[in-house]
């Protein structure tokens, strides 16, 4: 009864509601692989266990293709993935000084279909575009998480910040309330973990297919009871931007595995 | 949104008690006194079998943060206390405050309002301007967790 009348005191008088986020010190950031029981953490270990890499394989055949009126192909510009794709989706997203802000590697994407092939946008989340972002983010495996260093993105990156910070839903939370601050918590027993982007596109179980970040943060927004943005928002890509920014030296692991 | 909630202030019997003339379509009213809400929401008291069922839903959102008395389910959250016991802790009163609007006892807790919809961002479509629980089910869970003594 004390106890609760005190608290209540200090509910009062403490106008603002403060969040605990005290961000993750760099040397505890950890991915959502070291979270995984043996069985998850093997089959995104084995390339032919691993149902990503049918994404990766049909990418490789996507990258090759030449889908419109321009009659060419990723390839015909861009050669090798393997030696031109390297490191790419490891700063993405990227300023696009055209456009003035930043695109994910799904707009990148989109952007050299539209302007370079003269194809129609791929949809988030179509067959294709996973196949051809799981492809190019294969390509940068291992590799840091290196973001782009234009100053321009600084305003994107602190908007990602505070819509990461920021409560809402109807259940009233932020992504730092779980991502930040409970990460070595369970919620109804599943692990919550730091929310890394390092393994996109990823596997996951639950969904039986391979799906990008921004479906990710759609299911996060959802599970909150909040408005999810729509494919493609600029919210979605500043949120992926300070995603990224958060775990600037992490390695890429796509296509990884999550439950 | 401002004018949904309107705070009346009141002096009574030296505790501080505050009326909420919550949204008149969502919300029924109810008076805070100290740390309580002492009467209940429906005006009758909840049903305690009800309550049980309603903790155990994954949809009512307790047990994804709670774990409680509950041998047989398997998934259980370990991000808020163990919820038994609580009716040893609480009166039925706090206990009501508490589910309607924890932030009243911790302004930083995660745990959610289940009933206010003022303050509240970016909720989605099918939740917008909806209590998380009714009246009827915060009365059912508040005899429930009231049954939990030690
Ligand atoms: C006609 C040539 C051409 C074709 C075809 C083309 N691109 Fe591009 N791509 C470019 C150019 C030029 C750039 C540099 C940005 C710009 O000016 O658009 C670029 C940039 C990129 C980038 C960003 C690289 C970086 O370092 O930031 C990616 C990723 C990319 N392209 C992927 C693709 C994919 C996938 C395809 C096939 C679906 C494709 N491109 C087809 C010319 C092309
Ligand atoms: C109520 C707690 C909660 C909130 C709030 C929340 N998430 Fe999550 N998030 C989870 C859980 C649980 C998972 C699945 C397990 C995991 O991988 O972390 C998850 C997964 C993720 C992942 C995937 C991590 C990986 O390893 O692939 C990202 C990224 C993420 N969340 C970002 C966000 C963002 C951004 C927000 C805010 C819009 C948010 N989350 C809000 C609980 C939460
Ligand atoms: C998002 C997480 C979350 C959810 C969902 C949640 N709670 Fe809580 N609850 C907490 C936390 C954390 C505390 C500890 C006090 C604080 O920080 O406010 C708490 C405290 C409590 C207490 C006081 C416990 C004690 O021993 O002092 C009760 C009772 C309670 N919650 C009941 C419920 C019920 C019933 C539900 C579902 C209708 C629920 N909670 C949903 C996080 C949650």
């Amino acid at each position: 009864m004390k106890r609760a009348c005190a608290m209540l005191v200090a509910a009062l008088l403490v106008a603002a509601a403060p969040l605990r986020a005290a961000e993750i010190p760099p040397d505890q950031r950890r991915s959502g692989y070291s979270f995984m029981g043996p069985d998850s953490k093997a089959m995104q270990d084995d390339d032919t266990a691993n149902p990503g890499m049918l994404w990766v394989l049909d990418g490789e055949a996507l990258w090759n293709k030449r889908p419109g009126a321009a009659n060419n192909a990723c390839a015909d510009c861009h050669g090798d993935a393997r030696a031109s794709m390297k490191g790419v989706a490891a700063r993405y997203p990227a300023f696009d000084k055209a456009l003035g802000r930043p695109v994910d590697l799904e707009q990148r994407i989109n952007l050299c279909r539209a302007q370079h092939q003269q194809a129609p946008a791929l949809d988030y989340e179509s067959h294709d575009l996973l196949a051809l972002s799981a492809f190019i983010a294969n390509q940068s495996r291992g590799m840091p998480i290196t973001p782009d260093g234009d100053s321009q993105l600084a305003p994107f990156i602190a908007r990602g910040h505070e819509l990461f910070m920021q409560r809402q839903g109807q259940l009233n939370l932020a992504c730092a309330n779980c991502h930040d601050d409970n990460w070595d918590k369970r919620l109804a027993g599943a692990a919550i973990t730091q929310g890394q982007p390092t393994g996109y596109p990823m596997y996951r179980l639950e969904w039986q297919t391979l799906g990008s970040l921004q479906r990710r943060l759609r299911g996060c927004m959802t599970g909150i009871r909040a408005q999810a943005y729509n494919y493609g928002a600029p919210e979605l890509v500043e949120l992926e931007l300070y995603l990224m920014s958060r775990a600037a030296g992490m390695p890429i692991e796509t296509p990884a595995v999550r439950p | 949104m401002a004018n949904s909630l309107v705070p009346v202030v009141l002096l009574a019997a030296g505790t501080l008690a505050i009326t909420s003339m919550a949204r008149a379509d969502t919300l029924v009213p109810y008076t805070v006194v100290g740390d309580g809400i002492p009467q209940s929401l429906t005006g009758r008291p909840g049903d305690a079998a009800r309550g049980r069922a309603l903790v155990l839903d994954r949809t009512s959102t307790c047990i994804l943060c709670h774990s409680g008395p509950f041998p047989n389910v398997k998934f259980q959250g370990d991000l808020a206390p163990n919820l038994a016991g609580v009716g040893s802790r609480w009166s039925a009163s706090q206990l009501r405050l508490r589910l309607v609007d924890a932030s009243r006892f911790n302004p930083a807790t995660i745990m959610p309002s289940f009933y206010r919809v003022d303050g509240l961002v970016h909720v989605g479509q099918n939740w917008r301007d909806k209590p998380i629980l009714s009246a009827e089910q915060i009365e059912d869970i508040v005899a429930y967790l009231a049954t939990l003594r030690d």
